[in-house]
């Protein structure tokens, strides 16, 4: 049976069971929509219901199948059913789960991104390649949470699943008791009758398991909503600031042991000889284990576990790419001298008129090294198998473990949890192979898998190496032509080769946030050099518009003041994209743009484009006798619709911090294969004290409702850099500037 | 060892390692698991709990440190029916994201508002600055603080 098969009888299975004395509701079968191209090839079973929303046993559960990663959409998928269904989310008998993996709860919105098509591109040739591409994403079943994509994706279906449920309970509620479904109206989980009398939803399930479902049911416009676009207190946040919220890593099972791993620091190399003979010494020291690259120890905590791991005497192989750092820049270097995988923009023959001012960036390694390290907690029988891990393709981590445990995909329960943070992190599957190879030799004791800090830096694929060469020209003061060709290796398709997928054609991260720049500069080149595959690379939070757009909003910068512009007025005098626009012009007035700083300050401005959301950035610094300092940070961007705003502040504030730290102080490097940074002191981030204030404004004139867990990220570091041009006169081309300024 | 001492003003006593970090003595033998694991080197501190008044990082704090030793941990602060104030705070200015470094950020937080009732942004910063956050709460964490300062005045 073919996979895609396998997976769409799966989402059948799951989603039309009608639960004893209730009813599984959903919406949207892919065949039943008339424009469908897939739809001739679609077996029967695919007119699945997606199952949302289940009542039964006196419950409202709601199923939030996005991973909850520290943005907050657990919360945000349940408010936008409940906004629907008319619940409450404090309403007692409610509900929110995650759901078991499941094709079924696919994310539509995931491939737009790596479109070849401009997000301010809206011709009827993008539109239909977007919607063919949600539809395929949809008939494979991938659920994935990841690419800013979660609100894009749930946004309207879950509303329509929750508008489906409550207009067929009020069907069922007209028919039990002789009303017209007009006269009826829902309320805090019930139907009220025109009498007075509430019918709990809950109450009514039973009945409305025996009706055809009402489909088509119209979304209440913005302006009658009662949860959505007003602050919300998000439902982990009690949990969270009280230490009661349980993450993977605090879970227990009677007669849990505990794991820990001794890996390769050279990824991808082999474990060639060892001795743990002084591991299995210590005391509460059960097991040695080989697992792939490496060795797991058992034992009685985590502790000793970590000690046991850090006892054992290894001789490692190579790494699988080159050993010393300066060997992955030659291949950038290399790359860019070679002819380009792909020309992506190509207006007004920049290639000769784009002959001024060669610059050169570059753009680190760097760790995600979320705060709360991989693990998983896995239980192994020999028939079934349930694993604890908190991961963004759950799906696929569940097939991965049916491979290992030898079990049927049916048999294998991934239960979702809360991250302590991602950042791309649990988009790979190292800890769930381990954990399942552990958990089959250990088959029947529940096992915690909890990789150190160490472990988790030495093996967390990190963002990919970058490098840019652009060169401009500037005509009477305004920005004529500028070329910028950036290589890097492939994330994409490191990341692929993982889950035993090839990318077909040239990877779009290559050039993201840069090649989409919504500028009408007259000659505009922008170049893909794909390099050679280097250390293993994995998405970072906003993947490649991490690196691409501090080339992008750098160079322009530089030309910008070559020609002795203002950097914000002439971005507003390119930029032909009108949600871009509205975001320069936000951060200006927010500002005050322009007016006269203080000695030593200096304002640099960035705006990046990427997930679709243009966010324009300023940032100020001062030039102290004890280093530089930031001062302030204005931020605007535009996601069309803004559906908790006080969350979205959070976000994007925290977006900003995430792009400035690593700016500031981070990168990984390679020496005799191994990450020299094994610890939060050589790779931070930004901390408190080297925090500024950051202003937010939130636009809502775009076309479409966007994400923004990622598109803050890209314009913090041009930003900052140009600022720090602004200040001091110096221009940083290379991150982490530390290694070139001194910061306060 | 054994070892007897108080976590949130009940007695507890263990049977452990002597060097075994209170951390662990914590999250996996007494099952108080808000206290949190980021990186064992006192980089983080996720695993900041009160020892004897102090913020202390409990990765660097050994279990044969802790005879007769009162430990307060994120539990004991507060509960969700019983806030502290600076829980409280944190509530109201929904500080966390992904949550993680929190429980280390109260405690912190916690310790700093007992010396100090009225601290200044540099105050805050100057204590604050040992505890990561990776998902960039930094203006919420400052907020919160001068909130719960103000409730703990009022």
């Amino acid at each position: 049976m073919s996979r895609l098969t396998r997976l769409t009888r799966r989402a059948f299975i799951l989603g039309s069971v009608t639960v004893t004395g209730g009813v599984a509701f959903g919406v949207y079968a892919l065949n039943r929509e008339p424009e469908n191209p897939l739809a001739e090839d679609l077996p029967p079973e695919a007119v699945s219901f997606n199952p949302w929303i289940r009542i039964a046993d006196g419950r409202i559960t709601l199923i939030a199948p996005h991973t909850d990663l520290g943005q907050g959409i657990r919360h945000m998928q349940a408010a936008l059913i409940a906004e629907e269904l008319d619940v409450d989310l404090d309403q007692p008998e409610l509900v929110i789960e995650t759901g078991p993996p499941a094709a079924a709860y696919a994310n539509r919105a995931l491939a737009d991104e790596g479109l070849p098509f401009m997000t301010q591109d809206m011709t009827p040739l993008a539109e239909i390649s977007r919607d063919v591409a949600g539809r395929l994403m949809g008939a494979l079943g991938l659920q994935g949470t990841g690419g800013s994509s979660s609100v894009p994706d749930s946004y309207e279906k879950l509303r329509q699943a929750g508008a489906m449920a409550r207009e067929t309970l009020k069907l069922a509620a007209a028919r039990a008791h002789g009303v017209a479904v007009e006269e009826l109206r829902t309320e805090r989980g019930a139907v009220h009758l025109p009498d007075g009398r509430a019918l709990p939803y809950v109450e009514l399930a039973e009945l409305a398991a025996e009706l055809r479902p009402r489909y088509d049911v119209p979304l209440r416009d913005p302006g009658q909503w009662r949860i959505l676009g007003k602050p919300m207190q998000r439902l982990d946040v009690l949990a969270k600031s009280t230490g009661t919220l349980t993450y993977g890593i605090d879970l227990r099972l009677p007669g849990m042991v505990h794991a820990a791993v001794r890996l390769n620091p050279r990824p991808g190399g082999v474990l060639e000889a060892h001795d743990d003979s002084a591991a299995r010494a210590l005391p509460g020291v059960e097991r040695v284990l080989p697992v792939t690259g490496g060795l797991a120890v058992i034992a009685s905590d985590t502790w000793t576990a970590f000690k046991g791991a850090e006892a054992l005497e290894c001789t490692w192989g190579p790494a699988a790419f080159p050993a010393e750092q300066a060997d992955h820049w030659q291949a950038l270097s290399d790359a860019l001298d070679a002819p380009p995988e792909k020309v992506w923009r190509d207006e007004g023959d920049a290639e000769s008129r784009a002959t001024g001012w060669p610059m050169e960036y570059r753009a680190p390694y760097l760790a995600h090294a979320p705060l709360e390290p991989i693990g998983a907690l896995i239980k192994v029988t020999a028939d079934r198998c349930d694993i604890w891990v908190a991961h963004q393709f759950p799906g696929m981590a569940q097939q991965m473990v049916a491979e290992i445990t030898g079990l049927p995909l049916e048999a294998v329960h991934l239960h979702n949890q809360y991250a302590g943070g991602s950042f791309g992190h649990r988009l790979e599957f190292e800890n769930v192979t381990r954990a399942a190879e552990i958990g089959t030799a250990l088959r029947g004791t529940p096992v915690k898998l909890t990789y150190s800090r160490e472990e988790d830096m030495a093996h967390d694929f990190p963002r990919q190496i970058a490098m840019a060469r652009a060169q401009g020209t500037i005509l009477g003061g305004e920005v004529e032509a500028l070329d910028l060709s950036i290589a890097a290796p492939s994330v994409t398709a490191s990341q692929m080769s993982r889950i035993g997928l090839s990318v077909p054609g040239p990877d779009s991260q290559i050039v993201a946030g840069a090649w989409s720049m919504p500028y009408a500069i007259p000659a505009l080149r922008v170049t893909a050099h794909r390099a050679p595959d280097l250390a293993p690379i994995s998405s970072w939070r906003s993947v490649g518009a991490s690196h691409a757009g501090f080339f992008a909003e750098s160079a322009l910068d530089e030309l910008i003041h070559e020609g002795q512009a203002d950097p914000l007025l002439e971005r507003l005098r390119l930029c032909n994209y009108a949600p871009a626009r509205a975001c320069l012009e936000a951060v200006a007035e927010m500002c005050s743009w322009g007016e006269p700083l203080p000695e030593g300050r200096g304002r640099g401005v960035a705006m990046v484009m990427s997930f679709g959301t243009p966010v324009a950035e300023v940032i100020e610094v001062e030039d102290t006798p004890a280093g530089l300092r930031m001062t302030n940070a204005w931020v605007a961007a535009d996601v069309g619709r803004v559906l908790d705003p006080v969350n979205i502040e959070n976000l994007i504030q925290g977006g900003v911090v995430f792009g400035l730290g690593h700016a500031i102080n981070s990168e990984i490097t390679y020496a005799d294969g191994m990450a020299q940074q094994t610890n939060y002191h050589a790779h931070a981030g930004l901390r408190l004290y080297q925090c500024p204030p950051i202003h937010v404004r939130v636009l809502e004139t775009g076309p479409k409702v966007r994400g923004i867990g990622e598109p803050p990220v890209p314009p913090a570091a041009p930003a900052l850099a140009n600022a720090i041009f602004a200040a001091t006169g110096r221009r940083l081309r290379e991150m982490p500037f530390d290694k070139f300024v001194t910061f306060a | 060892m054994k070892v007897s001492f108080k976590v949130n003003g009940a007695a507890q006593s263990v049977d452990v390692a002597a060097e075994m970090p209170l951390l662990w003595v914590l999250r996996d033998h007494l099952g108080l698991t808000g206290t949190k694991y980021g990186c064992g080197i006192a980089q983080c501190g996720a695993c900041t709990v009160h020892l004897d008044g102090q913020a202390v990082r409990a990765c660097q704090v050994q279990a044969q440190e802790l005879e007769g030793a009162e430990v307060l941990t994120i539990e004991g602060l507060g509960r969700p029916e019983a806030l502290h104030a600076v829980q409280d705070a944190w509530v109201e200015h929904q500080v966390a994201q992904c949550g993680y470094c929190q429980s280390g950020q109260i405690m912190q937080a916690a310790a700093l508002l007992d010396l100090n009732p009225a601290p200044s942004d540099d105050e805050i910063d100057a204590a604050m600055s040992g505890n990561l956050c990776r998902c960039g709460t930094y203006p919420r964490i400052r907020a919160a603080i001068h909130a719960a300062a103000q409730k703990l005045e009022g």
